[in-house]
């Protein structure tokens, strides 16, 4: 059953869009991020323009986002504190992506701008995963090999306007989050994503949190990183689908119910080497259609909409 | 069979106005079954018939022409192992549909000189671009577009047939895709009589969003911040409804 979208201009069948927002409903459920890094590439796929399909996945984000957080904060696990200090890097992240996006529109080159920077981005993370994920699988075979220091200090430490987060039991500079958020903010508005497969690592590695409230904190951060994209992006470049983003949420929703139990069968190392492997075959499919030869050298797009 | 019916005494009726006033009689009357087509959120794409009376023998030529944009083309190019769009060029004012019909091959019944004098045919269509570009570069982008838009069915290849009953009355079916743009569109029909257009008729056509995804559509870009502030509290609210049956989980 087709249905027309009115903002992407196209007529889509109703069930690609629930069950495409199912799947990566589910993925999410399981491993704990948004998938919008396997979202957006989806719905380009299916006939989306680009520029339509990252401005509607941060949109379903924010609900997917409330969703997520919502069920988080009933088990006690955000930390509003440092969600907080994230969100003001991240509000001037996004407005300084959406800038970037309009005048790579202006340019030409979305498109590239989007791929490139998947590769990198998922390329760099999904070979990290591995290696830490099969270290730790190792280490299970060969008990008392290995102990880590309890905390280790690295520069980052050394960075001044230092703060107190309770809940994460964090002593740190305010910088270093602050920082964090501006990065993913720019990743959200130019990719369409969250940012949860970058900020969750770097949650973990870089800012020392504990694990059980990184998912929650993260999400938090994500529904107002996210919700600003999406105005911003309908304000400014007017390409927010938002029937696109409610049919992708009803799949959404019932997918990530299915995947959060699926996922809590499984290890979290086999978890998290399973989560690299699949970034990274997305990656690797993304930087092979970058070298391949288009069938035509020629695209044509309506000056004001791509 | 209730449409066709509908159209053979529209067809009579038409028939016998034009013989009933033989006086001022024009040499060309057309017209569409429907000046409206409605983009709804179920819609897959349509077809318009088109019919009409000529005041003697002679051959119809019918043109689409959807609204005028601006398009841009690109060209990628190969820069350390990755394709970059490296070229663009702006056409101005370019029909966004482009659809023909004849009741004869074009070859047989209009020389060169006339389908270029009244855009019969792609190869007709005028195209100009923002900026001056040499010959071979105006070919190839020229060439690109009409290729681009081909695959995208906005400009059908192959001339559709116009048919005659008898030797006055005829008529088409214009086929518009899933993807159409909206706007108003111009459907001309060319009466050519001896390799010669005697006489010619314009007919509006109107494509647009109906329901509520024109309203949504209309509301979005009325108020962009409003829409915007909507679509994440919409979003927003669906996420909260749907943690809803596992409160207890």
């Amino acid at each position: 059953m087709d249905i027309y979208l009115p903002i992407a201009g196209v007529s889509v069948d109703v069930f690609v869009l629930l069950g495409l927002g199912a799947a990566v409903g589910f993925l999410s459920g399981v491993f704990g991020v948004g998938g919008g890094f396997l979202l957006t590439p989806f719905l380009i796929f299916i006939g989306i323009p680009p520029a339509v399909a990252v401005a509607s996945s941060a949109n379903q984000l924010v609900g997917a986002s409330v969703s997520g957080v919502i069920a988080h904060w009933r088990r006690g696990n955000v930390d509003f504190h440092m969600g907080a200090v994230l969100l003001i890097g991240g509000f001037a992240g996004s407005a300084f992506g959406v800038w970037l996006f309009a005048l790579l529109r202006r340019l030409g080159q979305v498109e590239l701008t989007v791929s490139v920077a998947y590769v990198v981005l998922l390329g760099t993370l999904g070979s990290l995963m591995l290696v830490e994920s099969s270290r730790v699988m190792l280490r299970r075979h060969r008990p008392g090999a290995g102990r880590r220091k309890l905390h280790q200090h690295m520069w980052i430490h050394g960075l001044p306007l230092k703060m107190r987060f309770r809940r994460s039991k964090l002593y740190i500079s305010a910088m270093v989050p602050t920082g964090l958020g501006f990065i993913v903010g720019v990743l959200s508005a130019i990719m369409g994503i969250g940012g949860g497969f970058v900020m969750v690592p770097a949650m973990i590695y870089m800012l020392g949190m504990p694990t059980a409230v990184v998912p929650g904190t993260s999400l938090l951060q994500i529904i107002f990183v996210a919700a600003n994209v999406t105005v911003l992006q309908a304000a400014g470049n007017g390409t927010v689908d938002a029937l696109l983003a409610l049919l992708l949420l009803v799949g959404g929703v019932i997918g990530a119910q299915l995947g959060s139990r699926f996922g809590s069968r499984l290890r979290g190392e086999q978890l998290r080497g399973l989560l690299a492997l699949m970034v990274l075959a997305v990656a690797a499919k993304l930087a092979r259609d970058l070298g391949v030869r288009p069938d035509d050298l020629y695209s044509v797009v309506v000056v004001g909409t791509e | 069979m209730r449409r066709q019916i509908a159209l053979i005494l529209l067809l009579a009726g038409l028939l016998l106005a034009v013989r009933s006033v033989p006086a001022r009689a024009e040499a060309l009357v057309a017209d569409l079954t429907n000046h409206l087509v409605a983009i709804t959120t179920g819609f897959t794409g349509t077809s318009v018939t088109l019919f009409g009376a000529t005041d003697g023998t002679g051959d119809v030529i019918v043109v689409v022409r959807g609204p005028e944009r601006d398009l841009t083309v690109r060209r990628k190019s190969k820069v350390a192992e990755v394709w970059v769009n490296t070229r663009q060029v702006t056409f101005q004012s370019v029909p966004s549909f482009y659809g023909i019909a004849s009741s004869k091959p074009l070859d047989d019944i209009a020389p060169a000189a006339v389908r270029q004098l009244h855009q019969i045919g792609l190869d007709n269509l005028r195209l100009t671009t923002e900026t001056p570009l040499s010959q071979t570069e105006a070919e190839e982008f020229r060439a690109a577009l009409l290729r681009n838009q081909a695959r995208a069915g906005l400009y059908p290849s192959g001339v559709g047939q116009v048919t005659f009953l008898g030797d006055r009355l005829f008529r088409t079916d214009l086929r518009f895709p899933a993807n159409v743009p909206t706007g108003t569109y111009l459907v001309q029909v060319f009466l050519v009589r001896d390799k010669a257009v005697v006489s010619g008729q314009t007919t509006p056509l109107v494509i647009s969003e109906l329901g509520l995804d024109a309203e949504l559509h209309d509301f979005a870009d009325r108020f962009a911040l409003a829409y915007g502030l909507a679509a994440i509290t919409l979003a927003a609210l669906a996420g909260w409804l749907a943690s809803l049956p596992f409160r207890n989980a």
